[in-house]
């Protein structure tokens, strides 16, 4: 276990992690680390949660079990705490701020956690949790729907993957529209500051 | 061009594993390709079907499993290299052809590959097709990576065409949707034209010629025996005198659990990649060098039953165990951390392991089911026929897709289903011996599939139910393939039909036919009523196309709703719709998400205030 970095990333469906995933691939292929992921595909897009693992190294599995993560990423902060059973104590963990109340909630069949205790829940039991209002950065880089790369950006910042910004940002490159380029980059870049100022 | 078609070998390329495999079936040379989509199988005809364009493949969206497996076993009587893609289910509607197309086998090489899915991410069961192997006599090939699934496919049509039968290829979920770097290899000439010999006393599967074709069967069935034997899939690592024996992803977590447990001077691997018929000889070399064997397979003891029968012919008394209390389940997919810890238990030595973390305390996070989309038809055809059975008992069929998920709470539109097609056949059962009032749904690509047969069965045999058929106009849950009522034309293709499910519904003579529009609710529910009044079998088909398919087509987005202060709070649009554009406020008002909202006006016509209107241009 110990020469392989595994990450997994929680969303909700139309958040864009499997975008997310495909650069982080490319990325590896570009670095020439071995990488196995997977992914949920199918009914679980119907605006369910979609889980990406991915292993970097030499390990075989493509999945991740419980408690294995070496690094986990939440584009929704609730989906965030979900994801904890994949986690131990020395997990470090990026999460969006912003949240998306499933629809349990408008219909009264569930309570949307306190945003505070919510941080506080991840903050005690893991090594270093990363908070960022990805939405609002991606906003500034130029497209709301940048969330993914902001995101990156901060992982990336870590440094628990084995993977260098110059990496990841060649494949945004190859990986993402020719016209969003310029903004993916940005919002990496600036999901990657924010990180770096994170205390 | 298709990625899948860069022809630079040696090249590194990101794949899907249903990719690698539609990769690799594109080197091997596959010139037919039909399928009826189903997940985990669907992204390698998804992609077969942009490569037709581009190239002489011959690919096709058939009917249903059986129709693509005659297609494809016709073509490869032809001499023709055919493949076959379906999900594991799917291998039961097929498998009438399957079991007798072994007796005949084929000319050029034919695949069938069956996606299987342990822990049932998108399917009714979990069934192991392996069995299927052993019931009709074929070949059964299992990959144990992305990067072996695409290479083992040119395996598997040589194999198909030395043995003059087709192969089963068996993937499980974690193959199909798992990525990996995949190595180009160089891509065989497609040979797209062949010829069929004429042979009846050889083709036609009457008795006295099935009795010759059975006695073949079993000799080819031999073959294959030793070539499973000889098969470079049947893969024996290290020396140790502790056995595992294993196949498919569970290799990939027995070769990790090896390397965190420190055992690799211990333990003796057995991969098996060749799965039916078992390498008898393999096997029994390799129990004779092990003290004690570990067999790791997901779903059924099948290579257990195997190992232990050829351990008894051997005389060999060593301990094999697989399945059982504190060993491995037959339920649900396996994961790296259980794989390592029942072999750290079952060979005695101390498994490493992170502690999980304690999260009692912790904030209870709200479920976050699937749902239909914002805007779905099947959310306003639901609503209409609530409200137009309103005071009935009832029972509702449903069938298999994205409707499915309207069984959930607060549609409760869904009481039974157990396969494709099962709606209109319940409904004549259930009918018949209850006094309620039987409604059920079918989309129009499950009611090509199989649903056909059961409205003939009800009309012939006289049933009183109504059936709901939900045409959105494509296969939406498996991710928008075309199906016989599709209009191709829409898609830009000229050479295709179009099969009206009204004219077939219509032909099959059933006495009371109606069409509605979901969108608008008030005409749909005086409809739906008549129908249901109606005493015999009723059919209405509520006709409005898939709401994410519609967007590709649209120039410009239909304008969204917002609630206006007109709105009391009384909530029936959440509480009755549960349409997740709407969401609560801070202060517990009642919002649209404009960017969610499709504009279907639904919500608008029910809101007891006329609260919500649409947003001003």
């Amino acid at each position: 276990m110990s020469d392989s970095t595994r990450l997994i990333m929680v969303a909700v469906g139309g958040q864009g992690n499997l975008l997310a995933s495909s650069v982080l691939g490319e990325a590896a292929l570009l670095a020439g680390i071995p990488l196995r992921m997977s992914e949920i595909h199918g009914m679980a897009q119907r605006g369910g949660v979609v889980e990406s693992a991915l292993v970097f190294g030499n390990a075989r599995s493509s999945i991740i079990s419980d408690g294995e993560a070496d690094v986990l990423v939440g584009f929704e902060p609730s989906e965030t705490l979900r994801g904890l059973n994949k986690c131990n104590a020395q997990t470090v963990i990026i999460t969006n701020l912003s949240p998306l109340p499933p629809f349990t909630v408008a219909i009264g069949k569930g309570v949307y956690p306190d945003m505070a205790e919510l941080q506080q829940a991840i903050r005690s039991r893991t090594a270093r949790l990363v908070a960022v209002n990805a939405v609002e950065i991606a906003k500034t880089a130029g497209n709301v729907l940048a969330v993914n790369m902001v995101l990156l950006g901060a992982l990336i910042q870590t440094g628990v993957l084995p993977l260098t910004s110059a990496h990841v940002k060649q494949a945004i490159q190859t990986k993402t529209k020719a016209a969003f380029v310029d903004i993916n980059i940005r919002a990496f870049d600036m999901g990657y500051e924010v990180a770096g100022q994170h205390r | 061009m298709h990625k899948l078609l860069t022809d630079q070998p040696g090249l590194q390329m990101v794949m899907l594993g249903n990719e690698a495999i539609a990769r690799g079936a594109i080197e091997a040379g596959v010139a037919v390709a039909a399928t009826y989509p189903g997940t985990p199988s669907s992204e390698i005809a998804n992609n077969f079907f942009q490569i037709s364009r581009e190239t002489d493949l011959y690919f096709e969206y058939s009917t249903n499993e059986k129709v693509a497996l005659e297609v494809a076993a016709a073509a490869a009587n032809s001499g023709v290299r055919s493949m076959c893609i379906m999900k594991h289910v799917g291998m039961n509607v097929a498998a009438d052809a399957l079991m007798t197309l072994a007796y005949v086998g084929v000319k050029g090489g034919l695949v069938i590959v069956s996606a299987d899915d342990p822990s049932m991410f998108s399917s009714q069961n979990e069934q192991d097709n392996r069995y299927y192997g052993k019931l009709s006599g074929l070949p059964v090939l299992e990959p144990s990576s992305v990067e072996e699934a695409g290479e083992m496919i040119s395996h598997a049509f040589e194999l198909s065409e030395t043995l003059q039968e087709p192969v089963i290829f068996r993937t499980t979920t974690r193959i199909n949707h798992s990525t990996a770097v995949v190595t180009l290899r160089t891509i065989r000439k497609q040979i797209s034209r062949g010829d069929f010999i004429k042979d009846p006393f050889n083709y036609v599967t009457v008795p006295a010629v099935s009795r010759r074709l059975h006695v073949k069967l079993l000799a080819h069935l031999d073959q294959a025996a030793r070539c499973s034997d000889e098969s470079p899939y049947n893969i024996v690592s290290g020396n140790g005198s502790w056995g595992v024996i294993c196949s498919g992803v569970s290799f990939a977590y027995v070769s990790d659990a090896v390397q965190d447990l420190g055992i690799g001077d211990q333990i003796r691997i057995l991969r098996i990649g060749f799965s039916h018929p078992m390498p008898a000889g393999v096997i029994k070399t390799f129990l004779a060098s092990c003290q004690k064997v570990l067999v790791v397979e997901e779903g059924e003891p099948y290579m257990e039953e195997s190992v232990k029968a050829f351990a008894q012919e051997a005389g060999l008394t060593l301990p094999i165990q697989g399945k059982g209390e504190g060993l491995f389940s037959r339920l649900y997919e396996f994961d790296p951390r259980m794989v390592r810890e029942v072999m750290a238990s079952y060979f005695g030595v101390p498994c490493p392991a992170k502690p999980r973390l304690d999260l009692s305390g912790v904030p209870e996070v709200p479920q976050r089911p699937p749902n239909l989309c914002a805007g779905c038809s099947h959310r306003a055809t639901y609503y209409a026929v609530k409200k137009a059975a309103e005071g009935m008992q009832t029972i509702y069929p449903t069938d298999i897709g994205c409707y499915t998920l309207g069984f959930l709470p607060p549609l409760g539109m869904g009481d039974f289903l157990i396969c494709m097609g099962s709606s209109t056949g319940t409904s004549c059962g259930f009918s018949r011996v209850t006094d309620k009032k039987v409604i059920s749904f079918i989309g129009d690509s499950t009611f090509f599939h199989s649903g056909i047969p059961g409205l003939i069965n009800a009309v012939f045999n006289n049933h009183n139910f109504t059936l709901v058929i939900l045409d959105n106009g494509v296969t939406a849950m498996t991710g928008h393939q075309p199906n016989p009522g599709v209009d191709m034309k829409l898609l830009n293709f000229q050479d295709y039909g179009q099969v009206s499910i009204e004219a077939v519904v219509r032909a099959l003579g059933v006495p009371h036919v109606a069409v509605i529009q979901p969108y608008k609710v008030k005409k749909s529910i005086e409809t739906l009523k008549e129908a249901f009044n109606f005493k015999g079998v009723s059919v209405v088909i509520s006709r409005e196309m898939c709401t994410l398919y519609a967007k590709g087509f649209k120039k410009t987005k239909t304008r969204p709703y917002y609630v206006s202060d007109k709105c009391k709070n009384h909530r029936e649009c959440i509480s009755q719709l549960a349409c997740p554009a709407f969401f609560l406020d801070a202060a517990g008002a009642v919002k649209i998400d404009p960017v969610m909202c499709a504009g279907c006006a639904v919500c608008a016509q029910i809101c007891p205030e006329n609260a919500i209107l649409p947003v001003k241009a």
